[in-house]
């Protein structure tokens, strides 16, 4: 509430002052477009390069336009990687685990934040920790596991792996959020005379669906871009993501300087479509603190 | 009525006429997979760091030795060292950059340019921590590429050939290359935090301050630095984790190399686990990582909850 408030109120203030811009108002305006500019370079030498043809680049180097226009390296990329199975690959895996890790979330947050189960506090707090434990101390085991049940080198591996890591931050977000949850709705419910199953279903998860598509966004988006576990486990090339199938191509010393340009622009393009549609989901996200 | 009343010991859920016990079965399946796939994994990994191990073959317990061995381990000591250069570089470079370009953002642009272009502006610093980690650190290697690379081709056209360097590769410059590639891929995530926590603070305060004559800097310390307190907080915990867990950036950039220059624990702990197959070891310094990630968010938020109810 205050902070639609405040929100408006600058919106007044800004409509106010807008039209005075002083000169260091621009000089700021000039040093902030520099700095993001120089941000940007790497990817935008690396797109103008992604369309050169290695001739080209080893005549004129990095820094110029393409001579001619090529699409060689990223249809190389596309075929030799098998782009589309590495894509269904990492959208498989990133989905499965959203969705998995968010009905776990929900589950365990109804039952700690609502339900108030006995020791929540350290469960929560045990989940806390569970959260902040370098992926490395659990690898090796997690490797030897794996290896015994036949599941090495699957995708399914990978998203029992990511489903339960990422629920982990999803209980802790969560389980504060229906620890506050408004207790006249659920007294209202429970008059009704409705089942624990019920209230979930039908009070619960509507109300709270704005955190968790929030939550679910970002369990894509982490598992998506998640590297180390993959690598450890994911050793056949049917299997890999791209971050991996990317990570292989560098690997390989001898590569031309443009295949990489190319191979890496094909790899950031479904992030920053993803990026476009769920922009504001992803900001609100952020600034609800969601963030790793 | 309240959710906390307990009777004979009985205790109650949040929902009249439920009691807690009832909701256990919610928690199974997730309380399931924690056990197995990070208590059971955690509590093995301990075991495994009194052990020598090489993956296969049988598992021979030896005591303490690896943790001797851990002590007296340059090595090992080298990494930490050079976390704490990575944790300049995601930690305190890009907190400290992004309170000046949020603040600017927030207080200059927004209200003289209006919002679009603030958040444009933003998105654009963003952009880079969209990226997979792994695909954001392969583009920078591309950048300095030792020969042909973008970095080295720069130089050149600007008459300053002779600066042109094997970036990543010689044990000078590995480390602050590699910094400040992290400070790059960083850069967007206090940027975004801080201009969020920003737009909670009343314009008035600005205005107020403005009126006494206070010029950028001093509205800067007085009204923007302590209201956003919080998410400064959130950011240098949050990032300083990260920092003690990068793993990528490092595999894929340098391999630790060269020598030592840019070895940080988990990438010393994979090497031990699948490089030279020392098992035990590798377990030992993973552990010991993990201790020093809990030890130091213990510790913070113990600051942290002191200072947020002294602000209150």
């Amino acid at each position: 509430m205050t902070q639609t408030m405040s929100a408006a109120a600058a919106r007044k203030a800004s409509k106010k002052t807008q039209h005075v811009r002083s000169t260091g108002d621009w000089i700021t305006l000039i040093l902030l477009i520099v700095a993001a500019l120089l941000v940007l370079f790497p990817l935008l030498v690396l797109t103008v390069n992604a369309f050169k043809t290695s001739a080209d680049y080893n005549a004129a180097g990095p820094l110029s336009l393409p001579k001619h226009f090529t699409m060689e390296g990223i249809v190389s990329f596309w075929t030799t990687t098998k782009f589309p199975l590495k894509f269904w690959n990492s959208l498989v895996i990133s989905l499965v685990v959203a969705v998995a890790a968010v009905v776990l979330s929900v589950l365990n947050s109804f039952a700690l934040g609502i339900g108030k189960v006995k020791g929540n506090t350290w469960i929560v707090l045990a989940i806390m920790l569970a959260n902040m434990m370098p992926q490395e101390a659990l690898l090796y085991p997690l490797y030897t596991m794996f290896k015994q049940v036949g599941l090495y080198n699957t995708k399914l591996a990978i998203i029992i792996i990511f489903t339960i890591i990422q629920s982990a931050y999803g209980t802790y977000l969560l389980s504060s959020v229906y620890g506050t949850f408004p207790q006249a709705i659920l007294e209202a419910a429970a008059i009704d005379g409705a089942s624990r199953w019920q209230i979930l279903r039908k009070v619960v998860l509507p109300i709270s669906w704005s955190t968790i598509s929030v939550l679910f966004v970002f369990f894509f988006v982490w598992t998506w871009n998640e590297y180390m576990i993959p690598m450890a486990f994911l050793m056949g090339d049917d299997v890999q993501t791209i971050p991996l199938a990317l990570a292989t191509l560098q690997g390989q010393r001898t590569m031309e300087a443009t295949t990489l340009a190319s191979a890496s622009l094909l790899s950031i393009i479904p992030t920053i479509i993803f990026f476009i549609i769920f922009q504001r989901k992803l900001s609100q996200g952020i600034t609800a603190g969601a963030v790793k | 009525m309240s959710h906390k009343t307990k009777r004979g010991g009985i205790s109650m859920s949040r929902l009249p006429g439920s009691r807690s016990a009832k909701f256990v079965p919610y928690l199974i399946p997730g309380l399931l997979g924690l056990l197995i796939i990070v208590v059971i994994p955690f509590v093995w990994n301990i075991y495994l760091s009194f052990t020598r191990w090489r993956g296969v073959g049988p598992v021979k317990w030896v005591g303490l030795k690896n943790w001797q061995r851990l002590f007296s381990d340059s090595t090992f000591w080298i990494s930490f060292a050079n976390s704490f250069w990575i944790i300049v570089a995601i930690v305190v470079i890009p907190t400290i950059l992004g309170l000046f370009i949020s603040s600017l953002l927030t207080d200059v642009i927004q209200k003289k340019f209006g919002g679009k272009m603030a958040s444009f502006l933003r998105a654009l610093f963003y952009l880079p921590q969209l990226l997979p980690v792994a695909v954001a650190a392969i583009i920078m290697g591309w950048i300095f590429r030792p020969e042909d690379g973008a970095v080295n081709a720069l130089l050149s056209k600007l008459g300053l050939g002779f600066l042109q360097h094997n970036w990543l590769g010689s044990p000078d410059s590995a480390l602050p290359v590699l910094m400040f590639i992290l400070v790059w891929i960083q850069l967007g995530y206090p940027i975004v935090i801080f201009m969020s926590g920003l737009q909670r603070v009343d314009p008035e305060l600005y205005e107020a301050a403005g009126l006494d004559g206070a010029n950028w800097w001093q509205k800067f310390r007085v009204v923007t630095l302590p209201s956003i307190i919080p998410e400064l907080l959130v950011v240098i915990l949050t990032a300083t984790i990260g920092a003690l867990k990068t793993f990528a950036p490092v595999y894929l950039l340098t391999k630790g190399g060269p020598g030592t220059a840019t070895t940080v624990p988990s990438y010393y702990s994979y090497n031990q686990f699948f490089q030279v197959q020392q098992v035990g070891y590798g377990a030992a310094i993973s552990t010991a990582l993990t201790a020093v990630i809990i030890v130091f968010s213990i510790v913070f938020t113990i600051v942290q909850k002191r200072v947020e109810k002294e602000l209150v």
